[in-house]
């Protein structure tokens, strides 16, 4: 491959599109309020996303081993009621956070056991875990909210690091995004993942632990709910059955539009973080203007559906474009052949 | 000849009792009938006949929707996209009907089925022709046909007294002592049966859902078979819609929201296989009604509603273990039945 073939190949990649897509975004957002661009405004509008955004980490190791996990919503709803049981019955927040951790690790862990165990698709299985995990916070909640958390909570999910502006949710998200990122490009176990999602048998074949694997991974997302919880929990100090409702649907959204093949195989985390802050900031700017989030769902529904449909088409074109310029040095070849 | 006679004797299908309970819609059947009995002992007005008629008409739409599904499931789609397919119809018809009373019901109803195949056309050709995977297809559809509810409706609703009583009344009119909601449900399922039984089109979608390459080279175009089962999922949608809002005489924003897994879940209870090309029109039927008296039981035996969820979730689990590991069996069976021929 040539320097300028190598150039259209990354310009044409799907993340290509995506810094596009992020500096619209900001181009919108800064016309819609001169404000926006300022630090403080950048800095505390990341409150709002993320939870979602650490959700979509787990989740993308989960889609690229071919798998998904359904349920998440319905986990962090579950480790939430959880966790404000533990404050009623007078549990220091470190053993709050164990409740809610540990109810997300055991939820994880039961979806492994009926996927893996019964062989059943995790589409399936989790859209009942989905129903079975938000239910229970149904029936031990009822129509109740748990409010009454002490104010030192806040300073996980509202708080800022040191003396700085720097949001405390944001910080821990870019510590996992590298650990997330270091494993799945930078070690074996990422390769694997990435074998496995092109073809669990072949990699079965190859003496991987796939089961295994994927069981760390749906435990891993389960966890991670856990303290997607506390976050949340912990940033609007208060506890219903339906809270993050449908965020599971938008954690798939992030990590699909990020590139990440929902067949398993591909993606990068690079993607799935580009996409994290373009949808935020899109939702965040929207929001500004008192869109309704019936409009924004169109938009985001709409993106998710193209973010399928553009990167097929764009990868057909950027081969185009490489077997365009191919011919030439191919020709130019020959004629010195046939000069010889 | 030799072969079918060591069938017979093969141990696994010696006993009559062996072959019904294979079947798994008389095994599901008689779980329903259990249940019915055990709630009918412990809260007797539960088999009063008003009382099962209730449960028929809450049920009727829950089974139109989920036929509609089971056709998707079959070519190894889904669609999660009907509810709010659903809440957008429902919404349509009944402004339709708010700002034209005049317009006379049979416009309305092929208003309705018209409009929902339009948008199943849509989620049909995008994963059909254009490779989206359906599950991501429908989950983007769901909220792009949600959010166009507002965008018709501005949010507001459509109450019971801007409706035409032709409208209000459409739902419920009696005929032979049952609602017309009834009936159309009747009609439905006995239509989806024809067609997947009997038709060519209906084979075409077990067959692409079996096995798409093998069903490509005998000729059968998964394009055209993923097409029409989207068509159907969304002209059912459609036309529940219009049930819907007439029934319940109001059309909002959030009609029917959550319902599109409750569609997965009658199915899935019923023994339809979420990896496509196995799955029954009685099977789905039984599905649907078991959920259904299993919501209503509930309410009878004074248990909490806020239990629904969960235990929903709980029948989904079981049912699909339990449709598994069943599977595993009949495979078990085939190859040992193989063996002996």
């Amino acid at each position: 491959m040539s320097v300028s073939q190598r150039l259209v190949k990354t310009f044409v990649r799907w993340e290509a599109v995506l810094v596009v897509l992020l500096v619209g975004v900001f181009i919108l957002n800064t016309s819609l309020s001169p404000f926006f661009l300022r630090r403080v405004n950048l800095l505390n509008a990341t409150y709002n996303f993320m939870e979602r955004a650490i959700m979509a980490l787990p989740m993308m190791l989960i889609i690229i081993v071919g798998e998904i996990d359904i349920s998440v919503a319905g986990t962090i709803a579950l480790s939430s009621t959880m966790m404000g049981l533990a404050m009623q019955a007078g549990a220091s927040i470190p053993v709050m956070v164990m409740v809610a951790l540990g109810t997300g690790l055991l939820a994880g862990m039961l979806n492994a056991v009926i996927v893996l165990r019964f062989r059943v698709p995790s589409i399936a299985v989790t859209i009942g875990t989905m129903s079975l995990y938000r239910g229970i916070a149904y029936v031990i909640l009822g129509n109740q909210a748990i409010t009454g958390y002490p104010r030192e909570l806040a300073a996980v999910g509202q708080g800022v690091v040191g003396n700085t502006m720097f949001p405390v949710p944001l910080a821990i998200f870019i510590v996992l995004a590298v650990v997330f990122g270091v494993v799945l490009h930078r070690s074996r176990l990422g390769r694997c993942f990435y074998a496995i999602g092109n073809n669990a048998t072949a990699a079965r074949f190859s003496g991987l632990p796939v089961d295994r694997y994927k069981a760390a991974l749906f435990s891993l997302n389960g966890l991670v709910a856990g303290f997607a919880a506390v976050l949340l929990t912990s940033r609007i100090l208060s506890t219903r059955p339906n809270i993050a409702t449908a965020w599971e649907l938008e954690v798939v959204t992030l990590v699909v539009l990020g590139g990440v093949a929902i067949t398993g195989g591909k993606g990068s985390i690079y993607g799935v973080l580009l996409s994290v802050f373009t949808i935020g900031y899109l939702r965040f700017g929207l929001s500004l203007i008192n869109v309704p989030s019936q409009v924004i769902g169109i938009i985001t529904g709409l993106l998710l559906v193209g973010a399928i449909i553009l990167p097929g088409l764009f990868e057909k074109l950027s081969n185009r474009m490489i077997i365009d310029r191919q011919l030439i040095p191919e020709i130019d070849s020959e004629a010195t052949a046939t000069d010889a | 000849m030799e072969g079918i006679s060591n069938m017979k004797h093969s141990g696994f299908q010696g006993t009559l009792l062996h072959r019904i309970i294979a079947r798994r819609e008389i095994t599901l059947l008689v779980i329903i009938v259990l249940l019915v009995a055990a709630v009918g002992i412990r809260a007797p007005r539960f088999l009063q006949p008003g009382r099962q008629l209730s449960i028929l008409n809450d049920t009727i739409i829950l089974l139109m929707l989920t036929l509609g599904q089971l056709a998707v499931i079959l070519t190894a789609g889904i669609d999660l996209s009907v509810a709010s397919n659903l809440a957008f119809t429902g919404m349509a018809v009944a402004m339709w009907n708010m700002m034209m009373p005049g317009v006379p019901m049979i416009v309305l109803v092929g208003a309705s089925i018209l409009i929902g195949a339009s948008l199943g056309a849509f989620n049909g050709v995008m994963v059909a022709v254009g490779k989206v995977p359906p599950i991501i297809m429908t989950l983007g559809t769901m909220s792009v046909y949600r959010g166009m509810v507002f965008l018709i409706s501005g949010g507001a609703w459509v109450s019971a007294h801007q409706m035409s009583p032709a409208f209000r009344g459409f739902a419920r009119f009696s005929f032979l002592g049952l609602p017309s909601l009834v009936w159309i449900g009747v009609l439905t399922t006995g239509l989806v049966y024809l067609f997947l039984n009997h038709t060519k089109g209906g084979r075409e979608l077990y067959a692409v859902g079996d096995n798409e390459t093998a069903a490509g080279f005998v000729g059968v175009s998964a394009t055209r078979a993923k097409i029409k089962a989207f068509v159907l999922s969304g002209a059912i949608a459609g036309l529940t819609g219009l049930l819907w809002v007439s029934r319940y005489a109001s059309a909002q924003n959030d009609t029917a929201i959550g319902f599109e897994l409750e569609t997965v879940a009658a199915a899935v209870i019923g023994g339809v296989s979420i990896m496509g090309g196995s799955g029954s029109v009685p099977g789905v039927v039984l599905g649907a009604v078991f959920l259904g008296i299993v919501k209503n039981a509930l309410t009878v035996i004074g248990v909490s509603p806020f239990w629904q969820m969960a235990i929903q979730g709980g029948v989904i689990l079981i049912a699909i273990v339990a449709n598994t590991l069943m599977d595993r069996r009949n495979q078990a069976r085939l190859s040992m039945n193989g063996v002996s021929a």
